[in-house]
């Protein structure tokens, strides 16, 4: 069921209704408001859990559970999380769990390409608005199907990274070499398929292992294998609906839909599991250069993200090719019932004093973060003047009439910036340089254009910016 | 032992509170008398659904419940008030029976199942604009496309195929200052001068299917070049190349019509896309000039369907819907493309469900992609070269629009280009591979 349509009064008629607090809510109704708005979890009702309430929290359970189910990889504080997801379209509501990116290795690969790839996986990060990009999981795939050589790469890997693991060979006796290198690290186990699934399904139980079910660009094979699992008493599966490389696109990014689509509406159980595109099926493709190879990767990669898919495995890992991809799942599983702006007014950063410089920018959250990330970063004590550009950024801003002299004069006004510093020099965006005359005959304040990124601030300050006028 | 006036009052601030968590309804526009029980719900939020009332009705009788053994407690109460059970709201499901573990029999062969291929059942559809003139319509171009008529979202093909191919048109600017990153300049570095032969270079070199002219230098801040020097570099841009142009304005609204009118005045018969008209602008004379020169018109707002409706709204007073695409904003990866992403595609489905305030062909300023710092800056060698960071970023910006379900891409990287155009007509065509390659056992690296 969309979560949406959830309304807190269901919830509400099957909770105590003691309004004991123990959840640290005001009373029940608001602990059911937080349910309904995943921000609590069942198990915070602490008099739910007592056996006498068991079927009260097995029917609550059933009406607040995913309609994508949450599958675990990994074990301890490295475990990822698949699926776990409630609605088609991220307005509906929003995604929960950002798709697993996760790194090709293999069982013939050299010491030296396998060690740096998993390095490439276990240091890869980049700061975004506060936030670590990283990348999470390393597939393992059997080239070999040799099940001693696999058993050795899966070691190695065990031994190289605390990341998930991902165990990549339709043979069930390579899967089991490989499993028993690595089963305490729950891996999630790839691939069942119409003629293996009986084994695999087999080794999934027997070491407690997430298990993928793949049946390529065979809808209805996928969905009486993913029954067949389930019945056969897996129940934490992950759908493979076969990816083909970039030119066969519009066949990847249907099936995930469909897919995607009979999860949360439809109306017959079976395909409520997280999906897995292969982006590296992009190397199957003939390609003059291997750049091209990673470019369509990135592109296929990111069409999957857009269209829901919940783990992801790659092969290229130039960071040009890599960071797209974590900056586009980052975006779309962002929360959007967050604001897009900011409140405007006059923010301390650091410790600033009355001789401390002053930057403009505006209310756009992100265009907000950035600057001030990169203004904490450099340890540059300020006052940023956040002006109400109706969230739009600095560019935007200017363009659109948003941000004017007029606008700029009155945040000024407003924030009473000139009781906290002594000095009357504003640095303004580099963006908005044509706004720099008039901002100052308005103004009264001396105006010094800025660079035209805010990574460029600290230097800008140390070596340009002076508070009073020369002489 | 309590007395009466301090049940009363908590009780009935409960009520309020509770109905308040719904958000649904604003508690001043809510007049609660307590005695007849009624509630008026103000027109300010449009009445009251049908969801809505039932979960009031549903609260009221929990009031009604409590008042009656309020009114048992003191001893009497109105007549009337007789204890019940609160009803659940009609329009709720009931609550599912708790799953009960069942002991397994093991599958000895698999389960048939057939997928179940989504119907959709879209009410509503994306009108068809038609952009540029060919010599037999009237005009002097090449060719003509028509844009939008799309009956599910983008590229469900299994439900309805988008029936015209997305346009990708490249972007040209007048002045030769115009800032723009390393990566994308070096490719225009010859022609930045020469409006006419940037023109030529992104439809000869590029591929460009329409040419955007951004005329910079009629902003006042800039050059304040009159109307007719405009007119001028239009003429030249037509003269240049012979696919459909589009003609962008400074972003000063008065200065934009000045200027938009005095080239539909001069150029006829070419179906311009005029872009932009804005909220700010004087709507009215925007939209009589689009409809007597039969031109088209991008209605810009910034990422807010309710904007984006109201300024379709006024236009529709003045111009046919036909003649009309919509910018709602494109952001860049990393810098709001969430943003713009979800009010494209809200807007889109929304158009698909019948709202008739929406259904125009999207457009994106995908060039915006270059105001994300990490497609232009220097970075250490692990993020390298930035020259191919640079176009993958504006590709993806573009490439995550398209499946939202942009019609019209405004762009710049020729690289970007190419690979959107690529990606076009691998979805359009939606073809199944025969022979899935296996990337399973691919050997590829060392």
């Amino acid at each position: 069921m969309p979560a949406k349509e959830l309304s807190p009064i269901e919830i509400y008629r099957g909770l105590p209704g003691t309004n004991c607090k123990e959840c640290g809510e005001a009373n029940c109704m608001a602990f059911a408001a937080k349910l309904v708005n995943r921000e609590a979890a069942l198990d915070e009702c602490k008099p739910l859990l007592d056996p006498g309430k068991a079927e009260s929290y097995g029917k609550l359970w059933a009406l607040l559970k995913p309609a994508v189910k949450a599958v675990e990889v990994g074990v301890g504080d490295n475990k990822v999380i698949l699926g776990g997801e409630y609605v088609l379209y991220r307005h509906e509501f929003t995604y929960f769990h950002q798709p697993a990116i996760a790194v090709d290795v293999n069982d013939e690969m050299g010491d030296e390409e396998f060690e740096t790839r998993v390095h490439v996986l276990n240091d890869f990060s980049y700061n975004y608005i506060g936030m670590k990009l990283t990348l999470d999981m390393l597939a393992v795939r059997s080239t070999s199907g040799d099940p001693s050589k696999f058993s050795e790469a899966v070691k190695k890997a065990a031994e190289l990274t605390r990341k998930p693991l991902m165990l990549c060979t339709r043979d069930p006796a390579v899967m089991e070499a490989g499993l028993g290198a690595a089963a305490d690290r729950r891996p999630l186990i790839y691939a069942a398929t119409k003629d293996n699934w009986r084994e695999m399904a087999e080794l999934a139980l027997k070491h407690r292992c997430p298990l993928v079910a793949s049946s390529p660009m065979d809808l209805d094979g996928l969905k009486s294998l993913a029954l067949t699992l389930d019945a056969y008493g897996v129940s934490d599966i992950v759908l493979d609906p076969g990816t083909a490389p970039l030119q066969y696109v519009g066949a990847n990014t249907e099936a995930f839909t469909v897919l995607r689509w009979d999860a949360i509406y439809g109306e017959e159980e079976g395909l409520g599991y997280p999906l897995l595109g292969a982006a590296m099926a992009a190397w199957t493709a003939p390609a003059e250069d291997p750049v091209l190879n990673e470019w369509n990767e990135a592109q296929l990669a990111a069409a999957l993200i857009t269209r829901f898919a919940d783990v992801i495995v790659v092969h290229g890992i130039s960071g040009w090719a890599l960071l797209p991809q974590v900056f586009l799942r980052s975006n779309l599983y962002t929360d959007p019932r967050k604001p897009v702006s900011v409140e405007a007014g006059l923010k301390p950063i650091g410790n600033p004093t009355e001789d401390s410089p002053v930057l403009l920018t505006t209310n756009f959250a992100l265009t907000y973060y950035t600057v001030a990330s990169d203004i904490e970063g450099a340890k540059v004590d300020s006052y940023l003047l956040v002006v109400d550009s109706e969230g739009m950024s600095v560019e935007s801003a200017v363009a659109g009439r948003k941000m004017t002299a007029e606008t700029v004069a009155e945040a000024i006004t407003n924030s009473k910036v000139s009781e906290k510093v002594k000095h009357r020099s504003l640095i303004i965006p580099g963006r908005a340089a044509r706004l720099s005359g008039e901002i100052q005959e308005l103004s009264g304040w001396n105006v010094a254009v800025g660079p035209m990124d805010s990574s460029g601030i600290a230097s800008y300050v140390s070596e340009k910016w002076k508070p009073y006028p020369e002489g | 032992m309590t007395k009466p006036d301090k049940i009363t009052l908590p009780l009935s601030h409960d009520m309020l509170e509770r109905l308040a968590r719904f958000q649904e309804v604003e508690l001043l526009d809510v007049e609660m008398d307590l005695g007849e029980v009624e509630l008026n719900i103000g027109q300010a939020q449009g009445g009251a659904s049908q969801a809505l009332l039932s979960r009031m009705a549903f609260e009221f009788s929990l009031i009604r419940d409590s008042a009656s053994r309020m009114a048992q407690l003191l001893g009497g109460g109105p007549v009337g008030y007789m204890p019940m059970q609160a009803a659940a709201p009609q329009a709720l499901a009931p609550l599912q029976a708790a799953p009960v573990p069942v002991a397994r029999v093991k599958p000895t062969a698999l389960i048939p199942a057939k997928a179940t291929i989504p119907k959709g059942d879209y009410v509503g559809s994306v009108v068809e604009v038609k952009l540029g003139a060919t010599k037999a319509e009237g005009g002097t171009r090449s060719a003509s496309y028509t844009i939008g008529g799309e009956k599910a979202p983008a590229f469900y093909n299994f439900q309805a195929p988008p029936p015209h191919k997305p346009i990708i048109a490249l972007d040209v600017f007048d002045w030769p200052e115009v800032r723009l990153s390393k990566a994308v300049k070096m490719h225009f570095e010859e022609v930045l001068h020469d409006t006419g032969e940037w023109a030529k270079v992104c439809v000869e070199k590029f591929g460009a299917e329409m040419v955007n002219l951004h005329l910079l230098t009629i902003d006042p801040l800039i050059q304040n070049a009159p109307p007719s020097a405009a007119v001028k570099k239009v003429e030249e841009v037509l003269q240049a190349v012979d696919v459909p142009i589009s003609i962008g304005g400074c972003g000063d609204p008065k200065k934009d019509l000045e200027v938009f009118t005095a080239i539909s005045d001069k150029i006829e018969g070419e179906r311009l896309l005029i872009n932009s008209v804005t909220l700010d602008m004087d709507i009215e004379k925007s939209a009589r000039l689009i409809k007597e020169h039969d031109n088209r018109v991008i209605a810009f707002t910034s990422m807010d369907v309710n904007k984006a409706r109201e300024l379709n709204r006024k236009l529709y007073d003045f111009v046919p819907k036909e003649q009309i695409i919509m910018d709602t904003t494109t952001a860049a990866l990393g810098y709001g493309l969430d943003y713009a992403f979800t009010v494209m595609e809200r807007s889109r489905l929304a158009a698909l469900k019948g709202d008739p305030e929406l259904n125009h062909p999207l457009s994106s300023g995908t060039t915006n992609a270059w105001a994300a710092r990490e497609s232009w800056m220097k970075m250490g060698p692990e993020f390298s070269p930035r020259e191919l960071r640079g176009p993958i970023w504006e590709t993806i910006t573009g490439q995550t629009l398209l499946l939202a379900g942009v019609d019209y891409f405004m762009m710049m990287h020729p690289a970007a280009v190419n690979a959107l155009k690529t990606m076009i007509d691998n979805l359009m065509k939606g073809q199944k591979p025969t022979d899935p390659a296996d990337w399973v056992t691919l050997k590829v690296g060392g």
